[in-house]
């Protein structure tokens, strides 16, 4: 027990939690790079998809998490409203940092591939987004962030994780369980984040081995 | 359910009265409005500063970068549960929730500010001071213009936040458009709940758009005019 709340519960809620929030993150990721690069590349295509995907998170969590079983057709509890919810903040996040990214790639380097022969899309995967990968990441941590954060807010509409602390705590006017999610909630964000830099690092050793002169 | 929500959105009955769309929404952009207002004579003399003298900018990146983390839902009812003893009557529900909108509109303001003036031009900073401008000059004649469309996005990211945030204060009582999204589903009327929803989002989206054009407005067409090169 910590401050009322049991260590099982606190586990199960964490995995709940680590679950709403990182598929979302993955899925859109997956999303959001074809996106992202296109946007970079065509003019019109990228400031329509930039502007739409920005308008999508205009719309407040709660109201999105109300409305797309209207969409989707699914239960108003359904998990799956969610996980749709966060794939689309995370893709609203993410496709403009794609985009400007993939647009940082110095045009020397690209010419440079394209003179030893690298085709479009060998050029894209194998130089465009490595060398984009500090830009994609650090969007991505503010991504991975945003997402635990508003996950909680899910709670309201009866779907369990932290934020069901929040509710349960309110609701039994205990401040206990409130301040344990609050923090639960805080220490998986940072751990989210730390796991995404770290996993950057690793897949950019050449920005450590200093460059030479 | 898509019919129920349609007759509910058009059903006079949901628009008029003291408790209809119309009044919600009214209720709904005062509070928005009364927080940005609070958190900006806050943080944007705070982020002027900042960006200006250089002084304290661990704080602006630090603070406002790790406050993403922290959930508002669980802010909100801590705050609920501190001041509710401690307070009367309506501002017992009003005052902890408008607290809460400030302070989660105080880090965008604070960081688009701050790094608005960082990202002025140097060589217009120089020119400026080549001139013979003071530090005071330098600053509301050049900084300042030129921090503007970062400004106004970080104002834009908190009106955001604050309408996105207003919505959940239902749950502790707070007026505004949340009211039936919590009260929709405290009497399990989907109906009311979703078209709270749309009206919501529409009201969203309606405000970035104004605050969108009003970015166009007070940004230097100069500036503008440099971006599009």
């Amino acid at each position: 027990m910590i401050a009322g709340v049991a260590w099982d519960t606190l586990g199960d809620l964490a995995l709940r939690h680590l679950y709403l929030a990182g598929v979302p993150l993955l899925v859109g990721l997956l999303v959001s790079l074809p996106l992202g690069w296109l946007a970079s590349r065509v003019r019109w295509l990228g400031s329509t998809v930039v502007a739409g995907t920005g308008l999508m998170y205009t719309i407040p969590s709660l109201a999105l998490f109300i409305l797309l079983p209207l969409v989707l057709g699914t239960r108003i509890l359904d998990d799956t409203n969610v996980l749709v919810a966060m794939t689309i903040y995370t893709v609203a996040l993410l496709t403009r940092t794609v985009a400007d990214g993939v647009g940082s790639v110095p045009a020397h380097v690209r010419q440079a591939a394209t003179a030893m022969g690298y085709g479009e899309l060998r050029r894209v995967v194998a130089v465009d987004l490595p060398l984009a990968i500090p830009v994609i990441a650090a969007g991505l941590r503010v991504a991975a962030v945003s997402n635990v954060s508003i996950v909680s807010v899910a709670a309201l509409i009866g779907v369990s994780q932290f934020g069901s602390l929040f509710t349960d705590g309110f609701n039994r006017n205990a401040m206990g369980p409130i301040v344990v999610g609050t923090l639960a909630c805080v220490v998986l964000a940072l751990l989210l984040d730390a796991l995404i830099a770290l996993v950057a690092r690793g897949l950019t050793p050449w920005l450590r081995r200093g460059v030479p002169s | 359910m898509i019919d129920q929500t349609w007759a509910w959105l058009t059903d006079p009955a949901s628009w008029t009265g003291t408790r209809g769309i119309l009044a919600q929404s009214l209720a709904h952009l005062r509070y928005s409005f009364v927080a940005l207002l609070v958190a900006a004579v806050v943080a944007v003399p705070v982020g002027l500063s900042v960006g200006h003298t250089g002084r304290g900018r661990w704080l602006a990146v630090n603070v406002a970068g790790s406050f993403r983390a922290i959930p508002s839902l669980g802010v909100l009812f801590i705050a609920v549960l501190l001041l509710l003893p401690r307070l009367r009557g309506e501002l017992a529900f009003e005052l902890p929730a408008l607290l809460v909108l400030v302070l989660l509109a105080i880090p965008p303001i604070l960081s688009g500010t701050y790094a608005g003036v960082q990202a002025t031009d140097a060589a217009a900073r120089d020119a400026a001071r080549g001139m013979g401008m003071t530090g005071t000059q330098v600053l509301l004649q050049v900084e300042v213009p030129g921090a503007m469309p970062l400004v106004m996005s970080g104002l834009r990211a908190a009106m955001l936040q604050i309408i996105g945030t207003a919505t959940i204060a239902a749950v502790v009582g707070l007026g505004g458009l949340g009211r039936f999204l919590i009260d929709g589903q405290a009497s399990r009327d989907y109906a009311q709940m979703a078209g709270g929803a749309i009206v919501v989002a529409a009201l969203a989206l309606t405000v970035d758009l104004v605050l969108a054009l009003a970015q166009r407005v007070v940004v230097s067409p100069g500036l503008t005019a440099a971006v599009r090169r």
